[in-house]
């Protein structure tokens, strides 16, 4: 029933028959798709559809809270990573994430970026230093707080926080970085600017952005999965399921008549 | 619409009667022990009586600073024992324990803190004494009885019953109490923030020592205080294993005195003014650290952690 193309590109990651339950709910539904390498995918649809849920299952933050099952497969490179006894200190510096709202731990600017690569086990200071550097770069930030590494990092705006939640993301150079509604908190130049940074990582990184904004959804991503109460309903390219949704649920969704 | 206006005006006067009685009672009993007292503080001095170590009811000499160093030391070490367990219970309950456990032991520890303290001290007194002395003892002599200097502290054999047993005995009457206000702090910390710090591949000691701690640092700390605060005043638990010897100990195995036990067991016995005088001015001693410590503990630790 749902309408699912076969993507041109490498897939990077590939869904098997996913299956989701918080306890005895049945959250994510034999869910089957390929996610393409270096492309952006976005996940859309109205509020408890699934697509945060199914964002959380590619880095296993569900394994954190008790009663949380998955069936099926996901295979990352070929490997599946529902695998009882997969390696998740591993998958979690192969797929990194940045969350709904800012969160930059209680520490310095510095640290927070240098926190994933100090828990790879780098000590060298001047590594430190120059792959925190990149990684501000990177996500466009350097220039607002080169002078003031040593600052807290609770003393930036709500954008400079979150650029620099994504800043600390690719400084341990994940393949695959996850998003769950980053701009849900932000203020619209704040919005633009995080946006600009996502479409700037396609050529490098893998990406999977949950959004409740259809808009953000067309202007940033190659690829969108809609989904409804926990299906998948159509998956396709961007262009094609805005413009030309194959199944009547989409079409309702992107025209507004329910969401 | 007038009538509804009255009910409000009626309430709002009520409750402010009611907060202001609060402050009321607390300038009373301020009023009340510094009166009762002011005849010891014009025959001693303040900084006479607290460093004055003579405490010598038939020759009407009253010094304060056996009770008062009894009640210091026996606080401090009640802390650097209970606050490292406690922290542990904490980090345990919040992080570690499989889901299933954590509420019916949580509770657990908070019953443990309902728990009357002269049930602590019977204890005490019938059951951990006596452990002190056949089996506690022998061990302390033979490890920190040999280092040098501080040797000393540790010398003497008593029938265990002493300052540091009463320590021992206040740490675990405060522990609870400690361990359910630092798990409080350390629930206060976002579930997202955690998350953020697993999903760059951080281990439950990672997110433990860098997030969580550091996140929590001054509930904590001001948790400490407040455990502080209940540590001074504590009497019952303290009482039937202190010793009750006015007296600053060589040894912390050695009998001592606070000034919750000299309230307790002297007041019946206080046959002059001065005599009964000078308890109350014990007595008003006791009542200005634990409002110190507590005022410290709620404005300046807990004040920020509100921000």
């Amino acid at each position: 029933m749902a309408y699912v193309i076969e993507i041109e590109e490498k897939p990077k990651i590939s869904v098997r028959n996913l299956n989701f339950y918080y306890g005895t709910k049945h959250a994510l539904k034999n869910i089957s798709f390929n996610v393409p390498e270096k492309r952006i995918t976005a996940l859309i649809g109205p509020s408890g559809c699934g697509k945060t849920t199914l964002l959380r299952c590619f880095n296993r933050i569900h394994d954190l809270y008790p009663g949380n099952r998955y069936e099926g497969k996901i295979l990352l490179d070929g490997e599946n990573i529902l695998e009882k006894d997969y390696d998740l200190i591993r998958l979690r510096s192969r797929v990194g994430m940045v969350f709904q709202k800012p969160t930059a731990f209680p520490m310095s600017i510095f640290d927070n970026v240098a926190y994933g690569l100090k828990l790879k086990g780098i000590k060298n200071k001047s590594e430190l230093e120059d792959r925190v550097e990149k990684a501000l770069k990177d996500a466009a930030l350097w220039d607002e707080v080169k002078d003031r590494l040593k600052d807290p990092a609770s003393g930036l705006s709500g954008g400079q926080q979150q650029r620099l939640c994504i800043a600390r993301a690719i400084a341990v150079e994940p393949e695959v970085l996850l998003f769950d509604e980053p701009t849900s908190a932000l203020d619209p130049i704040s919005t633009g600017k995080i946006e600009e940074l996502v479409v700037s990582f396609r050529d490098r990184l893998t990406i999977i952005i949950v959004t409740h904004n259809m808009q953000q959804a067309a202007r940033v991503s190659d690829y969108t999965a809609f989904m409804y109460l926990g299906e998948l309903i159509e998956f396709n390219k961007t262009e094609e399921l805005f413009i030309k949704p194959k199944e009547k649920l989409t079409e309702d969704y992107i025209t507004g008549r329910f969401g | 619409m007038k009538k509804s206006y009255l009910a409000d005006w009626t309430f709002g006067k009520i409750a402010l009667a009611s907060t202001l009685l609060v402050i009321v009672i607390l300038a009373m009993l301020f009023f009340v022990l510094y009166r009762e007292s002011s005849p010891s503080i014009h025959t001693f001095g303040i900084w006479n009586f607290i460093t004055s170590t003579v405490w010598n009811p038939p020759m009407e000499k009253f010094g304060g600073a056996p009770a008062i160093f009894g009640t210091i030391v026996s606080t401090v070490i009640a802390i650097l024992i209970a606050v490292p367990v406690a922290i542990g219970i904490a980090i345990f309950l919040t992080e570690i324990s499989p889901h299933f456990l954590r509420t019916p032991v949580g509770v657990a520890v908070e019953l443990l803190a309902a728990i009357p303290s002269i049930i602590y001290g019977m204890w005490g007194l019938f059951y951990f004494a006596p452990f002190m002395r056949d089996k506690v003892q022998p061990i302390i002599h033979a490890t920190f009885g040999k280092i040098p200097v501080v040797g000393e502290w540790f010398a003497g054999y008593t029938p265990g019953i002493g300052l540091l047993t009463a320590s021992v005995v206040l740490s675990i009457m405060i522990l609870p109490f400690t361990a359910a206000i630092a798990r409080d702090s350390f629930n206060m910390v976002p579930n997202i923030l955690k998350e953020s710090a697993y999903a760059l591949g951080a281990t439950k000691w990672d997110v433990m020592k860098d997030v969580v701690i550091p996140y929590a640092k001054l509930g904590v700390i001001g948790g400490i205080i407040l455990s502080l605060g209940r540590a001074l005043g504590e009497t019952m638990a303290v009482t039937f294993v202190m010793g009750n010897q006015p007296v600053i100990p060589h040894s912390l195995l050695e009998p001592a005195t606070s000034i919750t036990v000299t309230l307790a067991n002297e007041f019946t016995e206080a046959d002059t003014d001065l005599y009964l005088s000078s308890l109350f001015y014990l007595a008003l001693i006791l009542f200005v650290m634990s409002f110190l410590v507590i005022a410290i503990g709620k404005f300046v630790f807990l004040k920020k952690v509100e921000r």
